[in-house]
């Protein structure tokens, strides 16, 4: 004859039903704690976040059984997504040697798909890469046999990844600097930067008025009252900007002045930038369509001074400027705000003062122009709209600056060879 | 200059900034028992009551307030036949009370909102509140966002919003640099980042969010449950929905800007006041060169409003506004308006010539927008005068 179940028994059984409505296990007893973790096991119900339950109750047992079952958090995606894996690339510019940490760190959100890693060809040392990625490597002797090895589009430091962008066949890039890792969100859960900016990608946004409860097609969100239903479709976004907890991407001055600042505000909004307001866009963490915008993001603007250092850098602020006057031009929309990565304590903002203000002085002249930047009605399409920002460049920056002449010279490059290799469906091979 | 706000500030009745300076504008046609809530950060500021509705009804302002209370009467008595452009039966009469203030700064508030922190401060629990929203939320709310379980002051927010720059030029993608912990990022021109004077500061409502009629009736349980811990200054040339249920702003810089329309009793359309206001202050904070921000403090919004009644309001204005908002997004003011009242004069006209065709009712705005520039520059001559009291 069956004994009938202990109440003590029945009380666990219930609570292993309930656990989304327990916010502390740390009163329990040890043994009864253990006796829920296994049935919580077998009941199949153990997340991440109710694993950080039991984590958080700082009970020795619960450690070892964890290793001993070595139980490991694996990453699903935060929000699902229409996308298809070989849909994606992830682009990254390897300025350093060493990408173990970096890619082991990243891995959860990588592993599923295609990276193309390219390697700053001022880079002496050969990259250390942990093994489980499906990815492709690419150095200087692949440059030069695309574009050939004298060209105006130089691919050295951050600049390295737009030859990511140029050879990959994927509808979708996803870039970030190989200093950054992936960050927590206020519970403390790892955000996952792929499927925010997958998420962004694909969620239309809303540049011609704003909202103020910001991205109405997230989950609990919407159109507040008083805006217009003609403007909620919506149009496509083009490009996503993430932001950075831990070292901002300020310039070299701000971080000088404030060098212990680190930004620990977590901002849990995106949002879209309306149309005609110009952004500085930060490489450091970006999303984009390739297929929308490929060309848009030009390796133009190289300053005399340029380090490996993103504050001794204006290439991506340029590239950015580009593709939001692009955007505004043909309709489509650019976001900002989630996702957060973590960015690693790096370089002497000093030092780099030190070698270059020149950045810094540019600006003053790069946003008026930009600003002041009108797209004619004949300019349709991406390649279109950059030659004729390029002609504009060379004709009002040109004289200012030789860093401007390059500059434009190398966007009518770029578009050339965009329009021969990046569109073609040949590939050079990996390293 | 105000002094930034420290953790220690921010306990329970703080250090009051601007207290001579900002008047607090309340309409109300119900009850003011809100206000107990929130009666330690109102009580040191001097507070316009807009009484809507049956003026032969006493209203009851809880003691220890100080206060102007102006009914109906009060409104014809003063304006006389002016009194025609303040709404009747509808939250746009407290545009009334912006223009007796003799203060500097305004806030206002609807009187179904409280400050967050009021779930928090345990054994009181509103039934009502905690009925709506899962409790773990609210106190997750609460707490997450001031783990030392201190109130969130929407008025200190809504003064350091006002008090600080904005920066319309250019987006700066870490929002408000001038916030403790923030700054401009890489790539931000320098001559920019003086900022220019804030006009207007919009804050943000959790709980039920200021949806319109067709949306609440597809969403009738939705809760805004985001806490964005974000100020940001809308870019030039972009408009936005302003909502009047949590605002503050400068009377000195954008005052007569911000009339709430014709609303309410025998007009064709409601709830829209603010949104008409919104627009307009935009389109002349743009051409003035001043700053409007968008984000911080939130406060909690407790009752959703009918949602048929609302669409019954809101009806003609859901079509009117997909011709509004290009005419606003169009319209251009002449270099010579160097006033709010001549930008606001010159909108008016505008009105009248491009929206009439629209509809009668914005031939009668046009003319109130008139009447309402005329009463406030007879009840504002320039120069200082004192704040009087409701005879």
């Amino acid at each position: 004859m069956r004994t009938s179940p202990s109440l003590l028994s029945l009380t666990i059984d219930s609570a292993v039903l309930n656990l989304s409505n327990i916010a502390d296990l740390s009163p329990l007893p040890d043994h009864i704690v253990i006796d829920l973790f296994l049935r919580t096991l077998r009941a199949g119900k153990l997340t991440e976040k109710v694993l950080k339950l039991f984590i958080d109750t700082g009970k020795d047992e619960v450690f070892s059984l964890i290793q001993a079952l070595n139980i490991q958090v694996t990453l699903t995606p935060v929000l699902p997504t229409t996308i298809k894996d070989d849909e994606v690339d992830i682009v990254i510019g390897a300025l350093r040697s060493d990408l173990t940490t970096f890619m082991n760190e990243w891995r959860p959100m990588f592993s599923r798909f295609h990276l193309i890693i390219v390697k700053d060809p001022d880079l002496k040392e050969e990259l250390k890469i942990p093994e489980g990625f499906n990815l492709d490597v690419y150095g200087k002797p692949d440059m030069d046999q695309v574009v050939g090895s004298s060209t105006s589009i130089l691919f050295s430091g951050y600049s390295c990844r737009y030859f990511g962008y140029l050879v990959s066949r994927k509808k979708y890039i996803i870039s970030v600097d190989d200093d950054c890792l992936p960050a927590q969100d206020p519970k403390g859960f790892l955000v996952d930067a792929v499927a925010q900016h997958i998420s962004n990608l694909t969620n239309p946004a809303t540049p011609f008025f704003f909202n103020t409860l910001y991205d109405p097609y997230a989950e609990g969100a919407d159109f507040v009252r008083g805006y217009p239903f003609s403007l909620r479709g919506g149009v496509k976004c083009a490009l996503s900007c993430g932001l950075w907890l831990n070292l901002a991407d300020h310039d070299a001055p701000t971080q000088a002045l404030k060098a212990r600042q680190r930004n620990s505000r977590y901002v849990d909004a995106v949002m879209t930038v309306p149309a005609r307001s110009l952004v500085p866009i930060s490489g450091i963490n970006i999303a984009f369509e390739r297929e929308a915008v490929g060309p848009a993001l030009v390796p133009a603007l190289k300053l005399a001074g340029e380090g490996k250092c993103r504050w001794e850098t204006m290439e991506d602020i340029w590239s950015g400027l580009c593709v939001k006057v692009v955007c505004d031009h043909l309709g489509l929309g650019v976001k900002t705000g989630l996702p957060y990565i973590w960015r690693t304590d790096r370089g002497d903002p000093i030092a780099s003062l030190k070698k270059e203000w020149e950045g810094v002085k540019l600006m003053e002249e790069v946003i008026p122009f930009f600003q002041s930047v009108r797209l004619p009605r004949e300019a349709t399409t991406v390649e279109e709209c950059i030659v004729e920002v390029a002609n504009s460049v060379k004709e009002r920056l040109g004289s200012m600056d030789p860093v401007f002449a390059r500059a434009a010279k190398a966007m009518l490059d770029w578009v050339k060879l965009w329009q021969s290799v990046g569109s073609s469906s040949s590939r050079s091979s990996a390293v | 200059m105000a002094e930034p706000a420290t953790a220690t500030q921010a306990a329970a009745p703080a250090v009051s900034l601007l207290k001579d300076e900002l008047d607090i504008v309340i309409p109300t046609i119900r009850n003011l028992d809100f206000l107990e809530m929130w009666r330690p950060f109102f009580q040191p500021y001097h507070l316009i009551i807009v009484q809507d509705g049956d003026p032969s009804k006493t209203i009851k302002v809880p003691e220890g307030f100080d206060y102007e209370l102006y009914n109906r009467n009060d409104i014809n008595r003063i304006l006389g036949p002016k009194a025609s452009c303040i709404s009747f039966k509808d939250s746009a009469c407290r545009c009334f009370g912006y223009m007796v203030s003799k203060k500097k700064y305004i806030f206002t508030i609807d009187d179904d909102c409280f400050y967050l922190g009021f779930c928090y401060y345990g054994q009181k629990l509103n039934p009502l509140i905690v009925l709506m929203g899962d409790l773990d939320t609210l106190v997750q709310i609460c707490v997450a966002k001031d783990p030392s379980g201190k109130a969130i002051n929407a008025l200190e927010q809504h003064i350091k919003n006002l008090l600080s720059p904005s920066t319309p030029f250019f987006f700066n993608t870490l929002y408000d640099p001038f916030r403790e912990g923030a700054d401009f990022v890489r790539g931000y021109p320098f001559s920019l980042r003086e900022g220019v004077p804030t006009a207007a500061s919009h804050g943000l409502w959790l709980n039920i969010p200021d949806y319109d009629a067709p949306t609440q009736l597809v969403k009738p349980l939705e809760r805004n449950t985001r806490y964005v811990d974000a100020v940001l200054t809308i870019p030039k040339g972009t408009l936005f929905p302003m909502c009047g249920m949590n605002l503050a702003f400068n009377r000195e810089l954008i005052g007569p800007a911000m009339y709430f329309g014709l609303m309410g009793d025998g007009q064709p359309i409601g709830r829209y006041d603010d949104m008409w206001a919104g627009w307009c202050t935009k389109v002349i904070c743009d051409h003035l060169g001043l700053g409007v921000k968008t984000g911080l403090p939130y406060i909690f919004h407790s009752k959703a409003s009918n949602p048929f009644v609302n669409l019954r309001k809101e009806y003609k204005g859901i079509y009117w506004q997909e011709e509004i908002i290009p005419f606003f997004q169009q319209a251009v003011l002449p270099k010579d308006c160097t006033t709010v009242q001549k930008c606001y004069i010159e909108l008016a006209k505008q009105v009248k010539e491009k929206l009439s065709k629209v509809d009668p009712y914005f031939d009668k705005l046009a003319d109130a927008m008139v009447t309402w520039i005329e009463a406030w520059d007879e009840l504002n001559p320039t120069g200082p005068v004192p704040n009087g009291k409701a005879a």
